[in-house]
């Protein structure tokens, strides 16, 4: 079964795979869970404010972007993401967006809506003294939220952060959709001109496998070491 | 905003000649369904089977269960759908890979059996954790009762655990509903592929992209409906509320 197998077309295309495919796919995983932490804190944020309005706001779009399948959206912001552009431009016509700013808020605005609800937990679960002991110091809420939740939150939810990273990563796959060269779409590209399918996609599962696998045995130990300091 | 809205195109025909754009998305919403249904199936029965294996005593069978699950949850749903779709027949013997090749509506079963699979390791995880967070009372009190450890399983843990984990289940089943449209890459054309298609043709891209989130809504609010009355339903007096 493997007699036919061409390993060489493998290494033929390394460094196509490498240099363009993952370095696309780790720097829109890395920008993506970036951008998304920061608007998910944001949307939590906003749920936690008490303000009803904000709090609605906030609740109907994780809401919404939670009930989407990702496809749909990647299609919905490939689409979209020029309108806006126009918008905030103040331009006569739609501006052209390259691809990886087009996957980039796709999945900074797609991830928030998850990132915000493991940051929406992470803050309830800091007893309610702590915020009201930085308010009887003096503290303004933005610096409570800074200098005393936040970092709390944020450390409490880190493996939980990561795995859904490690998610992330996984996900970045589906910009084939749009034909883009990550590093799935490059080992398509690949495939598909050397006609190598099975080569090309067991080597891709592999590897994605492979960094997955790390990434999770990484993410476990954290979660026991955090566990042993409480 | 220079784009020109036309509500009134999900009336027209479209030029597949299958009747309206309307209608269109509606066939795309039917497979969808269809496939999600039938890889629910297949989460459940092997994601139930495995996180059982997973709460075993015996060391040989947790372990199958944690290379299983391993297995499906380090690799993307997009390169699994690959693997079964284009590897899988080139490497079985070649009338096996023929006859797969051949075979009718393969995008369809591709889809079904790749996502059901891809979701039993997170059914396998929410039953295992179910299992565990039973009080460890009742496994003893099965055995003292003289139950083997299946009848013990099947009288005693599951019905319990099952019912403890019916809303991680829920979000699961959304999960698979709306895991289908990855098989747009396999040439699946269900709900999300109607939408693009419609797209295509027409050029009215947002309409087409909005009907199909309407849709994935309504889907999401009967299913979530359906199962909290189920919930209430099988909840056992006195054990878990169903608020």
């Amino acid at each position: 079964m493997f007699a036919s197998f061409d390993f060489d077309v493998i290494g033929r295309s390394l460094g196509y795979l490498f240099f363009d495919g993952m370095t696309f796919t780790l720097t829109l995983t890395g920008l993506a869970a970036l951008g998304g932490l920061i608007f998910g804190t944001l949307l939590a944020l906003m749920r936690l404010s008490g303000l009803k309005l904000l709090g609605w706001i906030a609740g109907l779009y994780v809401d919404l972007m939670r009930s989407l399948p990702l496809v749909l959206v990647i299609f919905w912001f490939y689409f979209l993401v020029p309108y806006i552009g126009q918008w905030l431009t103040g331009s006569s016509r739609p501006i052209r967006v390259g691809a990886f700013t087009s996957s980039l808020v796709t999945f900074v605005m797609f991830e928030a809506a998850y990132f915000s609800e493991i940051m929406r937990a992470g803050i309830q679960s800091i007893s309610k003294g702590q915020p009201m002991a930085a308010q009887a110091l003096g503290l303004t809420y933005s610096q409570t939220m800074r200098y005393v939740v936040l970092p709390q939150a944020f450390r409490n939810m880190l493996p939980v952060l990561l795995t859904q990273t490690i998610v992330l990563f996984q996900d970045t796959s589906l910009v084939y959709v749009l034909s883009i060269p990550d590093f799935l779409g490059a080992a398509s590209k690949v495939a598909q001109r050397d006609g190598r399918l099975v080569e090309m996609y067991l080597f891709a599962a592999a590897v994605y496998f492979a960094i997955s696998c790390v990434a999770s045995f990484g993410v476990r130990r954290l979660q026991a070491r955090i566990a042993y300091v409480h | 905003m220079n784009y020109h809205w036309n509500w009134r195109i999900f009336w027209e025909p479209a030029p597949n000649g299958t009747g309206t754009y309307l209608d269109m998305l509606l066939s795309g919403l039917v497979l969808t369904i269809e496939t999600a249904i039938c890889a629910w199936i297949i989460a459940l029965a092997f994601g139930s089977v495995i996180g059982v294996l997973r709460t075993l005593p015996s060391k040989t069978a947790s372990r199958i269960g944690f290379g299983y699950v391993e297995f499906f949850r380090n690799l993307p749903l997009l390169v699994q759908l690959f693997i079964w779709f284009f590897v899988l027949p080139e490497i079985l013997p070649r009338s096996w890979g023929l006859w797969l090749k051949q075979m009718p509506n393969a995008p369809f079963y591709t889809a079904a059996i790749g996502i059901g699979l891809f979701m039993s390791a997170r059914v396998a995880e929410q039953t295992r954790a179910g299992i565990n967070s039973l009080p460890r009372g009742q496994k003893l009190a099965a055995t003292a009762l003289g139950l083997t450890t299946a009848q013990a399983y099947r009288y005693v843990l599951l019905p319990m655990a099952f019912r403890i984990i019916m809303p991680p289940l829920t979000s699961e089943f959304l999960s698979t509903i709306k895991n289908t449209s990855v098989a747009i890459t396999i040439g699946l054309i269900e709900l999300t592929g109607e939408a693009r298609a419609m797209q295509e043709f027409s050029f009215q891209v947002f309409e087409a992209f909005t009907a199909a989130t309407v849709l994935y809504l309504l889907v999401n609010i009967v299913v979530v409906t359906a199962m909290r009355l189920l919930e209430r339903a099988i909840a056992v007096p006195g054990y878990i509320t169903g608020k």
